[in-house]
């Protein structure tokens, strides 16, 4: 931990809509940003879902939340790490996520790609990283 | 930089378990409560998942869990420790950080 | 040590409450410190002073109460999951033009940076939930 920043991962595991936890988890994550703390997000098992595009929620009369997710740039959430194994044992590839992007105001505000997809062992290592680990 | 682990769902009810298993780091704990103490029985369909995927990770069970759920310490997988309300506090005082799978 | 602890899941119906007032009382009982219990999601529903579990059931949102009088626990509710759930004070009952309001004694509403903050101040942070 420096100068009193801590290293917060938001773990995603949940699918979204069958339960309100990411819905939840997204509120949090979004007045989190406000803390200027080191924020990751985490989404393995179901949580991949929460990631996916084309959702439409009209005909089930729930927000569709899914958008949110690319404004998280803008709250300069930039780290969403999707597991690789949570996406192929779903049959998902990253063709199937929506592109979430942020500008790097530290690279002449280029635009880079918000989603690492990283393996299992990879994300073991990323939550071994963290000071606060909020689980969802 | 060791992390306490909690698990609280049955491992016939959710891949909780099983994913935190695939996770966890050697020098780890993996703490069963609620349902989670299911996990920690021996002679299951599960048992050698979980023993398989548990090798480098302290695997233990809260204690008050098992009893209400009338299982008795000698039906756990081999090496389980059990741990009461104080003890779970012990773990997370004595891990760096802990991950609630839920 | 100083613990924070997220309760995410409703009384009665998940164990999740429980496990967490156990948890706080045991640190408690070893000389720790639990300066916050944030209450989320459905947790949220822990906070109402009109629940009447019968009566040789435990009484989950008197536990707390008593817990935050005798420690000075800052027993929080998220106001976001709270209006979702009909959880309100006076305060938000007037402003938001209801006739009621049910938030038991010990407990205060007050919005998600509260919980961000817990995470920040305490050394581990608990999640009980579902």
């Amino acid at each position: 931990m420096e100068d009193g920043v801590k290293k917060f991962l938001y773990v995603n595991r949940k699918a979204p809509y069958g339960t309100i936890y990411a819905l939840e988890a997204l509120e949090v994550v979004l007045i989190g940003a406000a803390f200027d703390q080191d924020v990751s997000l985490a989404f393995l098992d179901d949580g991949v879902f929460q990631l996916t595009k084309g959702q439409d929620t009209k005909e089930i009369g729930v927000k569709n939340f899914s958008p949110t997710f690319r404004a998280l740039g803008d709250y300069e959430v930039t780290k969403l790490y999707v597991e690789k194994e949570s996406l192929d044992e779903r049959g998902l590839t990253t063709d199937d996520l929506q592109e979430i992007t942020y500008e790097d105001e530290d690279d002449d505000w280029a635009e880079k790609p918000s989603i690492i997809i990283v393996s299992r062992s990879e994300m073991a290592d990323v939550m071994a990283g963290q000071d606060v680990i909020l689980s969802f | 930089m060791a992390t306490l682990h909690t698990v609280n769902k049955s491992p016939f009810e959710t891949q909780a378990l099983l994913s935190c298993l695939g996770h966890a780091k050697a020098g780890d704990t993996v703490l069963l409560i609620e349902d989670g103490v299911y996990g920690a029985a021996g002679g299951t369909a599960l048992t050698d998942a979980v023993a398989g995927l548990g090798g480098a990770v302290t695997l233990a069970v809260l204690a008050p869990d098992l009893k209400a759920r009338g299982i008795d310490e000698g039906r756990l997988m081999d090496g389980v420790k059990t741990v009461d309300y104080a003890g779970f506090v012990e773990l997370a005082a004595s891990h760096d950080r802990t991950q609630n799978w839920l | 040590m100083k613990f924070g602890v997220v309760v995410s899941e409703g009384p009665y119906t998940h164990q999740a409450s429980d496990t967490a007032y156990h948890f706080v009382t045991a640190a408690l009982a070893a000389g720790h410190e639990v300066p916050r219990v944030f209450f989320y999601h459905d947790g949220v529903n822990v906070g109402t002073r009109l629940s009447i579990p019968p009566q040789d059931e435990r009484n989950i949102q008197e536990q707390w109460t008593a817990l935050a009088k005798e420690h000075g626990t800052d027993l929080v509710i998220c106001i976001a999951a709270a209006q979702r759930r009909g959880l309100l004070d006076k305060n938000e009952a007037e402003r938001q033009g209801k006739d009621a309001d049910n938030i038991a004694e010990g407990f205060r509403i007050s919005g998600l940076g509260q919980l961000i903050e817990m995470g920040i101040d305490a050394d581990r942070l608990m999640t009980f939930g579902d």
